[in-house]
This record gives C-alpha cells, structure tokens and sequence, in this order.
C-alpha cells in the first residue's frame, strides 16, 4: 500500500524534479564554463520560455488526451500549418479586406474550424474503418502536407495586420498571448479529463477497450471528440502563433508531432493509453523548452539537442519500465 | 458453374488485392498517357523506387514481427554522410568506407534491436527516439555541411547508384536481389516463420520456445542493413528523398512500392501538380489497409460502437 503510493509519487514528481535538476545543473554549468553572462534562471527568460513551448505545448496536451484513449496523431504538424495557412489567407479575401479589423474573429474561426474538420475526418476514418489510428494518421500527415503544398505552392503565406500582431503580443503580468492560451488550454482540458464523464470514459477505453465496450460506453464517438479535440488544439496552436508572424511557410509544423509525443511520454503518459495526465505532459513540454535553452545557454551546439533528447526519451521509456514492474510472476514475452 | 467461377474471381481479388489494384493502376495511367509504358519511363520508375524499396524490404520483416522502425530515414541520411565522409578520408578510400558505414549502420540496429528485443520496450518510443538521436549524431557528424565526393570521375564509388549491367540499372538489380532473398527468408526458412509467429502471438510463441528476444534483435538487424545498402545508393547517386512504406509479405512490399512509384509518376505525366500525390498516397494507404483489414474481418465496417 505504502509502496503504491511511492511509486505514484515518483512516477508523478519525476519529471519536476528533471526540470529542477535542469535549472540547477545549467545556472551552475553556466557560471563554471562562463560561457555566458547572463544568469539561467531569471524571470524574463522564463516567462519567454513559457511563451516559446506555446506552440509544441498546446498540441501535445492534444495529444496527452489521444493517447491516454489509446489512438495517436501524426498528422498535427500538417493541421497546424494548414489552419495557419486558412487563417492569413483568409485576411485578404475581398469581403473580408472589407470588414477591415472585425474581420480577425472571423478568420480565427475559420482556422479553428480547419483544424476540427481535419481532425473530424482522422477521426470517422479511425471509428469506421476499423484501421490503427497510427496509419490514418501517418496517411493524413502526407494527405494534409499535399493540401498546405496544395493551396500556395511553396511559396509562403503572409498577411500582416498590426491589430493582430498588437494582440498576439499583448501581455498580462509578463504573460504574452501565446504562454496564456497553453496555460489556458492546460487548466481547461485538465479539468475536462479530470471532472468530466467525457475524460472518465477517455481513460477507460484506453485502459481497456473491451471492457469498456461491456460496459456499455460507445468507443466511437470519444475517438471522433478527442481526434477533433487535437485538431482544434493544432488549429488553436497556429492562430496563437501565426496572428504574431503573420507568416506562414509550407514547410512549417514538421517534426510536430514527433516533439509533441515526446513530451507526452515524458510527462509519463502510457503510449498503450488508459494512463497519464495533462500537468505531467505540462512538465514534458517545459523539460525540453528547458533543455533546448539550456545546452544553447552552456554553448552546445544546437545539434546536439537532438542527440541529447533521443537519449533521454529512451531513458525515460527504460526507467518507467523498471519502476512499474509487474510481479515477477509475470510471463517474460 | 458462373457462381463458382465469380466466387473464384472473388477470391483471387481477395488475397492479391494490391497485385489487381496495381494491374489497374497500370492499365488506368497507360489509356490516359501512352508515353506511361514507355520502356525507359518504366525502367526509370523502378529505379527511382529501389532506395525506398530496399528499406521497405527491411521494414517488411520489423512490422511482421509486430515492430514499428520510425529511424529508418534518419539513419539512411546518417548512413549515406558516413560513407561519403570516410570515402574522402585518405586513411577509408572506398574500398574501406563501404565495409566500415556498414558496420556503423548495423551497430545503430543493433542499438534499436537490444532495446526492443531483449529490454522489451515500446518500439514506437525507441525508434522516434533513436530517429532524434540519429539526426543528431549526423548533424553533429558532418557539421551541418553537405557532403561532396571531390573528383567525382576519378572513382568506381558511381557504380552503384548510377551504373548499369546488362542494361539494367545496379540500384534495380540489387533490389530484386535482396527482394528474393530476403523474401525466400521470409516464407520459406524456419527463421521466417519465426518472425510471423512472434508478431501474431507472442505469449504462444514463448510457449513454443522460440526465443523471441533474438528473433526482433534480427528483424532490427535486418532493417539496418537494407538502411546501409539504400544508403550506400543514395550515396552514389547523391539525390532523392526517403519515405516510409510497406506490410506483409515481400511480395506485397514490392508492389506496394511500386505502385506508389508508379502512381507518382503517373500523376506527373498526367500533368497534376506535384504535390496532389501526397493527397493521393494518403487515400491509397488507407484504402489499401482498410480492405486488408476488412477481408479479414469479413465486414467493412468495423464493429466499433
């Protein structure tokens, strides 16, 4: 009993105390190497870290919900460029140039609503056909990357609008937009998975689908609320980013989803789902904001960020297999 | 008579849906375009495919084992700028480059295989790990520069990517090499069925004392090297982009490579954008699993509430 509970502890508290260790260990490595003047942990570059994970963060607590219901999602990269695609382009539609300023909420709308349709149609696929979430999804990757190349060619998509741009960088108590949407997002769907039937049922299917089934929760439309879920978070995401840039290259949103998964996984949810939670994912997505910073900070090469999270997410996969260790009884397969 | 005879043509549709798929493709793009089945617009395709074929060979035995390899495309770049890098250092020469990216490749897989195999973690996280890992190691490899071979003219090192035998392209021939063996493997040696009984049952295969940690360690093993030999081509030839593709048999590996092969160019000589082949790959994977899946499961429509 008094085990469990240390367990739970550990498997919760893990990935804060990364984050502190991070903190630490670069302030100090900073200092030693004097690489770099400037202190690691003050307050500005951490409220402008909060507001760089924006992007990756709001999709991966998107994907947090997926997977805990036991699906994937590969195709948000794609998703989020091709609602910030819809977005900027719609602002130079003629009957929208000509509501000038009031036609922003309208254009979000439109984004918001790209995001979901795409989303919708990953998950009737999903629900329907009977295939893996990974192979619809892995398919709509290259399906909506072909609509992003579709709609503009490989040119980029621009339209800059300052009363966008002035919202986009509005800030409350340091807060830029950005950092307020994902922590937003993270209280609004931490409570939707914690407090709701939905979430309930959420956990369920993905702990067992089966038994789920028996007991009577209908598994297709959870899919098809959390894959439009994920699609408005992507869609969410590039409006975010996007109404500050104002511009956007086809190319973007690449190797999203690997980033997103990676920090779900560090944030201990369960990849065969039933398991996890949006704080932890919170965690996962600044852990490694923090380590980009900071091996930028002690002077590493960029490059090495890579190597230095592949190693780490591996790690992370080896250790949360030696804590949660069934009994020994259990066959070795 | 003519009820046995449709029922026969229905089973033949059911087991070589993707050959009858393909026979269509073919059939469809060649009314449309003649110039489609030109023989040196076929011999281009199919050598244009071989890169991806030869990973997706290797693949073919990692998902029937019931695996997934995401670092196939990151360790193909990494194979393709260690063999040019040690081709241009004086100490390799190519004679020494190629046997030692190989063996570099092949310590990636085994890297992949231990973890999956004997430590049993989840192949999904491994790979997409070992994928980041993998760029990394090749960016900080080669700096984050092209890699160039100096005097292109004065090496046999083209031979495999652009060289031909008996007017037949190496990167084609290899293919179809590897293609046969790898497929003999598969359906025909003890080894193979080793592989289809650890990925359809696990605990059943354990029982039957198939040692399944060795058996994913060689699926991996297998995976690298095809990596090493499509890299040691993309190498040569120094162009082209890589994909990700491929489920059950050999054969259909092939196929299934083909006709996306095909289908790309198809598309081109009909004239569409470039791009509408993404749109058009993402309907035909998912097509071509759900009538998998749906053939097996006699119904269309899955039975999800």
């Amino acid at each position: 009993m008094q085990n469990d509970t240390v367990k739970k502890l550990v498997r919760n508290g893990a990935i804060w105390a990364f984050i502190l260790f991070q903190l630490v260990f670069f302030e100090v490595a900073g200092r030693w190497w004097s690489l770099s003047d400037g202190a690691f942990m003050d307050m500005d570059s951490m409220l402008l870290l909060l507001k760089q994970s924006a992007p990756i963060g709001i999709i991966a607590v998107g994907m947090t919900v997926v997977m805990i219901n036991g699906n994937i999602d590969l195709s948000v990269g794609a998703t989020y460029a091709l609602a910030g695609i819809v977005m900027l382009d719609s602002m130079n539609w003629p009957f929208m140039q000509a509501m000038g300023d009031s036609a922003i909420p309208l254009a979000w709308l439109f984004a918001l609503f790209t995001g979901c349709l795409l989303g919708l149609i990953n998950g009737v696929i999903v629900w329907k056909t009977g295939v893996d979430a990974f192979i619809v999804t892995l398919g709509a990757m290259l399906g909506y990357r072909g609509l992003v190349f579709m709609y503009n060619g490989e040119q980029p998509t621009y339209h800059l609008n300052w009363t966008m741009v002035d919202f986009a960088e509005a800030s409350i108590l340091g807060l830029q937009t950005p950092a307020i949407v994902f922590l937003a997002v993270v209280l609004i769907v931490w409570l939707v998975m914690t407090r709701t039937i939905h979430g309930r049922n959420a956990y369920a299917i993905g702990d067992n689908r089966e038994a789920a089934v028996n007991a009577g929760i209908r598994v297709g439309p959870h899919f098809v609320l959390n894959f439009v879920l994920i699609g408005f978070l992507a869609a969410l995401s590039a409006v975010a980013f996007y109404s500050g840039s104002g511009s956007v290259n086809p190319n973007d949103g690449m190797l999203f989803e690997l980033w997103a998964i990676t920090a779900v996984v560090l944030g201990g949810t369960k990849l065969t789902g039933g398991r996890g939670s949006i704080i932890g994912t919170l965690g996962g997505v600044i852990a490694i904001q923090l380590l980009r910073r900071g091996l930028n900070h002690i002077g590493a090469q960029t490059e090495t960020v890579n190597l230095v999270i592949g190693t780490i997410l591996i790690a992370v996969l080896f250790l949360d297999r030696q804590l949660n260790r069934k009994g020994a009884e259990e066959l070795k397969v | 008579m003519a009820d046995t005879a449709v029922k026969s043509i229905g089973g033949v549709l059911a087991r070589q849906g993707i050959l009858v798929a393909f026979i269509l493709f073919m059939v469809g793009f060649a009314l449309w375009n003649p110039r489609f089945i030109d023989i040196d617009n076929v011999f281009g395709v199919v050598r244009s495919s071989a890169i991806l074929g030869i990973m997706a060979l290797g693949v073919t035995f990692v998902v029937i084992g019931g695996n997934l390899d995401l670092s196939v495309g990151s360790m193909l770049s990494f194979s393709a700028i260690v063999v040019l890098d040690l081709h241009e250092n004086p100490a390799f020469g190519p004679a020494l480059a190629i046997p030692a990216m190989f063996a570099m490749t092949l310590t990636l897989g085994a890297i992949n295989g231990f973890l999956i195999g004997y430590l049993r973690l989840n192949s999904l996280i491994v790979t997409l790990g070992m994928l980041s890992a993998i760029h990394g190691l090749t960016l900080t490899y080669s700096g984050g520069q092209n890699m160039d071979i100096a005097n292109q003219n004065e090496t046999w090192f083209g031979v495999f990517g652009r060289g031909t035998a008996l007017g037949i392209p190496i990167p084609v021939l290899i293919f179809v090499a590897l293609a046969a063996v790898l497929g003999i493997l598969l359906a025909k040696t003890p080894f193979g069925r080793k592989v289809y009984a650890v990925g359809g049952n696990p605990t059943a295969a354990t029982f039957s004392g198939i040692p399944r940690a060795r058996v994913v360690f060689m699926t991996y093993m297998i995976s690298a090297f095809c990596v090493a030999t499509a890299g040691l081509i993309q190498a040569s030839r120094t162009m082209g982009a890589p994909l990700l593709g491929g489920s059950g048999t050999i054969f259909k590996t092939v196929i299934g490579v083909l006709i996306l092969g095909f289908i790309q160019n198809g598309l081109l000589l009909a004239g569409l954008e470039f791009y509408v082949q993404f749109v058009v790959t993402w309907i035909i994977i998912i097509l071509a699993v759900w009538l998998d899946i749906a053939t097996k499961r006699g119904k269309l429509w899955s039975p999800i509430a």
